[in-house]
């Protein structure tokens, strides 16, 4: 803890923030016993199955369900024609970022389907297999259309125009020139030129996206249980595309499957089963299948980089520049965009280096495959990977260490507040001393030394080392200037119960990051009760604060000081009632495990539960005039800056085999500064779990669509994804430097693993096969790509 | 649409009789029938290891049995054996090491990692990492999981010398 906060000293009772404590909600997890919308059942609940698209491009000429009607258990077939009547259109565009440009997008395809698996119609049944079964018998009569798929060509002049009215397929355009480029470049002793490509993934959540509306034509109400990370959003969204006010619809967020960013987004399936509830007048449920999951759930990257790097023979960095091109689908997605990812490259290349000469333009183009959007850690390992490796070629390219390479030219940790050359603006940050440490716990040198050795025996280890920086915390910037009603704040309600207990309500969510235990262990610090006392309520816009959610690792951060202002603001309100009660000074009473006590001596005065009762029940015996509030509630949102920028760097150590390119992943570190840390634990399994997924797409994971648009890897047998046989364990290690915009100092641990594993593996990787002179700077890194490089196939 | 077939088979101790349709597998009888929605469903097509259930004592993929199949076998679930006792040591290890973020993936784990401590006395990582290969989870990234696993299993180990 930082020294701006008095309330720290671990040795005194109820101080959990900083502890490793086990998460309350573990226990129905553990047991089955949890409860996901995919679990849930409601009375006369109809099932949806939706008829999608074949082709990545068709006219819809006509839609024929005479057969599907009259087939059992069949409820209804709804067309995206006569859906549009209860559910209009959008258009996924947010005014800062100038230029972005989309169509509207309906639930349901209307005339034209843009991407293969795009729902074309929606069949309503008792069941979701008589649903499934009455969808085979629609007639659909498509007239195929020409795909646009690579998005190299999407804007040629010959390449069909894939929205005929936006005049091009280039969805958005940014470029940035800062400080005098082409002058480093000219003058530089060594330049650096590379073209990285990175593949199309997702997010596969165990869970799938699983959504139930239920209308209800006597209250005019719509109640959405729905796994997602953003309720007060959705409940934004749903209100306004179904016609309705904010306050007709509750969005309900129990359980939640994973979600890393694939459940923050408005999908258009999901809007017309809460649309076909409004229609049919009663509860629909739909849970998408594994197919569905690949086909719909958003992808993320498919980034082509032409990237440079300009340097000084003794190391100094004096430029990068970079030409990105991104394909996002037919559709920006609603309503974040899918211009963030990009726009966040150009924002973070090059942003732990302290040189200042910047040039960077990337294209965000459309294409008829499924949309991309924000997945976790947003650009980051796209911006990461072409940093980093960079810097492994540049260093290599002078004959320079590349743990040396990295000293020479990371911000100075003095050297704070300051800016990157892109203009991202640091509050503080610690790359030399995680730097440090990194190469310490790992013993670098000592690695070093064993991967020379062991070459000499024809076996290939590598070294890969990946700095980083992540955005956390978000302000208004992100989304709400842009014009999006997406709240950048938090807020909590904290109140004390008659029988001494605490209710916390908390407008961010749970997806499994542990929301609920840094809420429960903020306020319980707070407050100074046992974290048994506190429960915790969250994910429904019926019964919590105006609020964000969890997203843009922002929970802890922004929600965790809410918690920590309103537990503080409670504290208060108890030990006025107290006082009164016991006539004494407030400032010299204190509450320590749930009862209040002389402020020094920790001498009790009397038990929550006592001030509670005379509060609830016995006002009468209280001063004339004085009103206890046992309720407070806080929110926070950060002003000064618009992101808590955090730092950290990755090591990955591996073995190539040359002769099949395989991979083996032996060890990987990470140090990471989020600034105060409230749950160890929970950080570092933050952590942990990111770098998993950040070396799924370093390897494995890829989405793989032939040139007609057809997905073809759109089964989990197909897709990989990491197993725990080929993880290997990762230590974590922190450093700690809070932030001053908020009490606590808290920053976010959600995206940082994600943002430097890839890099880390694949400057492993080249490490490993530099004696073949290779290098590879293509993800996923598949026996195939190593091999190829290898010049063996 | 083919007839539906009676099956009786036992559900955590419990005899359970059911019409069920052919081509109904075992984890959505459990879950639409039973409402036992423990087990889990994340890609009914036997790679993810989510709907993992014991059948006559071995684990299987409930998306990979049909029901009928189970007609006259005993089946355990994630809710059987936590009522029963038989995993508490287990679970425990799991919530103190937070080896489980969203808890999908868990029950499934929980029934894998069962069956590995009842045939091997002290597994070693490797060992552990290998046979959990086959339950798929997102969150955790795998370590805490082995951990968990390896905890409990060295812990029973104690209490039998």
């Amino acid at each position: 803890m930082n020294e701006h906060n008095p309330l720290t000293a671990l040795d005194r009772p109820n101080s959990y923030i900083g502890r490793a404590l086990p998460r309350p909600n573990l226990t129905r997890l553990l047991q089955g016993r949890g409860q996901y919308v995919s679990d849930m059942s409601l009375p006369r609940m109809a099932h949806v199955a939706f008829v999608r698209s074949p082709y990545a491009h068709a006219r819809i000429n006509g839609i024929d369900a005479t057969e599907a009607k009259a087939m059992p258990g069949v409820v209804a077939v709804v067309t995206g024609k006569e859906l549009a009547e209860v559910c209009t259109p959008w258009v996924g565009v947010l005014s800062h970022l100038k230029g972005l440009k989309s169509a509207p997008q309906h639930a349901i395809a209307v005339d034209r389907a843009c991407w293969q698996g795009e729902a074309v119609c929606a069949v309503i049944a008792e069941t979701r297999a008589a649903a499934e079964d009455a969808a085979e018998r629609v007639m659909v009569d498509y007239e195929e259309l020409e795909p646009v798929t690579d998005m190299m060509t999407a804007l040629d002049s010959e390449t069909p125009l894939i929205h005929p009215e936006l005049g091009d397929n280039l969805a958005f355009e940014r470029n940035l020139d800062v400080g005098e480029v082409d002058k480093a470049f000219a003058e530089a002793d060594a330049v650096v030129e590379a073209e990285f490509v990175f593949g199309r993934h997702t997010g596969v959540t165990l869970e799938p996206r699983a959504v139930i509306g239920d209308w209800n034509p006597g209250e005019e109400r719509l109640t959405v249980y729905q796994g997602t990370q953003a309720p007060h959003m959705m409940q934004n969204i749903i209100a306004k595309h179904l016609g309705l006010e904010e306050a007709q619809v509750r969005v309900v967020c129990k359980d939640v499957g994973g979600s890393f960013g694939i459940k923050v987004h408005v999908y258009p399936d999901e809007m017309a089963v809460v649309a076909l509830s409004k229609l049919l007048r009663r509860p629909v449920k739909y849970v998408a299948d594994r197919i569905e999951s690949f086909n719909t759930d958003i992808h993320a990257r498919d980034h082509r980089c032409k990237a440079k790097i300009a340097v000084k023979a003794d190391g100094l960095i004096t430029g990068f520049a970079i030409d990105d091109v991104t394909g996002i689908g037919p559709y920006s997605m609603y309503p974040r965009t899918s211009a963030i990812e990009a726009n966040q490259v150009v924002n973070l290349v090059g942003g732990q280096y302290t040189n200042q000469n910047y040039r960077a333009r990337t294209r965000v183009v459309f294409q008829n495959k499924n949309v991309t959007c924000q997945y976790r850690a947003v650009g980051h390992p796209i911006a990461c990977s072409i940093t980093e490796g960079l810097v492994d070629l540049a260093a290599r390219e002078i004959g320079m260490d590349p743990a040396a390479m990295r000293r020479r030219n990371l911000i100075p940790d003095d050297a704070y507040p300051c800016a990157a050359a892109s203009g991202l603006k640091f509050e503080s940050l610690s790359h030399h001393a995680s730097l440090d440490k990194l190469l310490s716990m790992m013993d670098y040198d000592g690695l070093r030394a064993e991967q020379a050795e062991l070459r000499k025996r024809g076996i290939y280890r590598g070294i890969g080392l990946a700095t980083f920086i992540e955005v956390t915390n978000p302000s208004a910037a992100f989304y709400g200037v842009g014009g999006a009603r997406i709240s950048s704040q938090d807020g909590v309600a904290i109140r004390l119960e008659a029988t001494g207990r605490i209710i916390v309500q908390t407008s961010i969510t749970e997806q499994g990051q542990g929301s609920e235990a840094i809420t429960a262990q903020v306020a319980a610090h707070a407050l100074g009760v046992p974290m048994e006392r506190v429960r915790v309520i969250l994910g429904d816009t019926d019964n919590t604060p105006y609020g964000g959610g969890t997203w843009a690792s922002r929970a802890a951060g922004i929600g965790g000081e809410a918690a920590w202002q309103a537990g503080k603001a409670l504290r208060t309100n108890i030990l006025a009632v107290a006082a009164s009660i016991l006539q004494a000074d407030a400032d010299a009473l204190d509450i320590v495990d749930a009862k209040v006590v002389d402020k020094g001596t920790d001498v009790e005065r009397m038990p929550l539960e006592e001030v509670a009762r005379i509060a609830y029940f016995r006002p009468d015996t209280l001063p004339p005039g004085f009103q206890p509030e046992l309720m407070a509630v806080r929110h926070f949102v950060p002003r000064e800056y618009p992101f808590a920028f955090t730092n950290g760097i990755q090591a990955s150590w591996l073995e190539v085999d040359p002769d099949t390119g395989f991979v083996t992943l032996l060890k990987h570190w990470c140090v990471e500064d989020c600034g105060t840390i409230i749950n160890p634990q929970l950080v570092d399994e933050q952590i942990r779990g990111g770098i998993v997924q950040g070396i799924g797409p370093a390897l494995y994971e890829h989405c793989l669509y032939d040139e007609r648009g057809q997905l073809t890897n759109a089964s989990m047998a197909d897709y990989l994804v990491p197993m725990a046989s080929e993880m290997p364990d990762i230590e974590v290690g922190h450093v700690v430097s809070p932030t001053m915009e908020s009490e606590l100092g808290a920053k976010g641990a959600g995206e940082a693993g994600t943002a430097g594993a890839p890099a880390a593996v694949v400057n492993a990787v080249n490490d490993a096969l530099a004696p073949f002179d290779v290098r590879i700077v293509e993800i996923p890194m598949t026996p195939e790509v190593i091999l190829r490089a290898l010049g063996k196939i | 649409m083919t007839a539906s077939v009676s099956i009786k088979l036992t559900v955590n101790g419990e005899t359970v009789t059911a019409d069920v349709p052919p081509r109904m597998h075992l984890a959505d009888f459990l879950r639409e029938r039973l409402s036992l929605t423990g087990t889990h469903i994340g890609c009914e097509h036997g790679v993810c290891g989510a709907c993992t259930v014991r059948l006559d004592g071995d684990i299987v993929r409930g998306c990979l049995v049909l029901a009928v199949q189970a007609n006259g076998a005993a089946v355990e679930t994630v809710e059987g054996v936590s009522d029963s006792g038989e995993i508490a040591d287990l679970q425990e290890a799991f919530r103190q090491r937070n080896a489980l973020q969203c808890g999908y993936c868990t029950p499934g784990m929980l029934l894998t990692a069962q069956e590995l401590l009842a045939r091997e006395e002290t597994p070693d990582r490797e060992t552990i990492r290998e046979h959990m290969s086959g339950n798929y989870c997102r969150c955790t990234g795998y370590q805490a999981i082995v951990d968990a696993v390896e905890t409990t299993a060295r812990a029973r180990a104690a209490a039998r010398t």
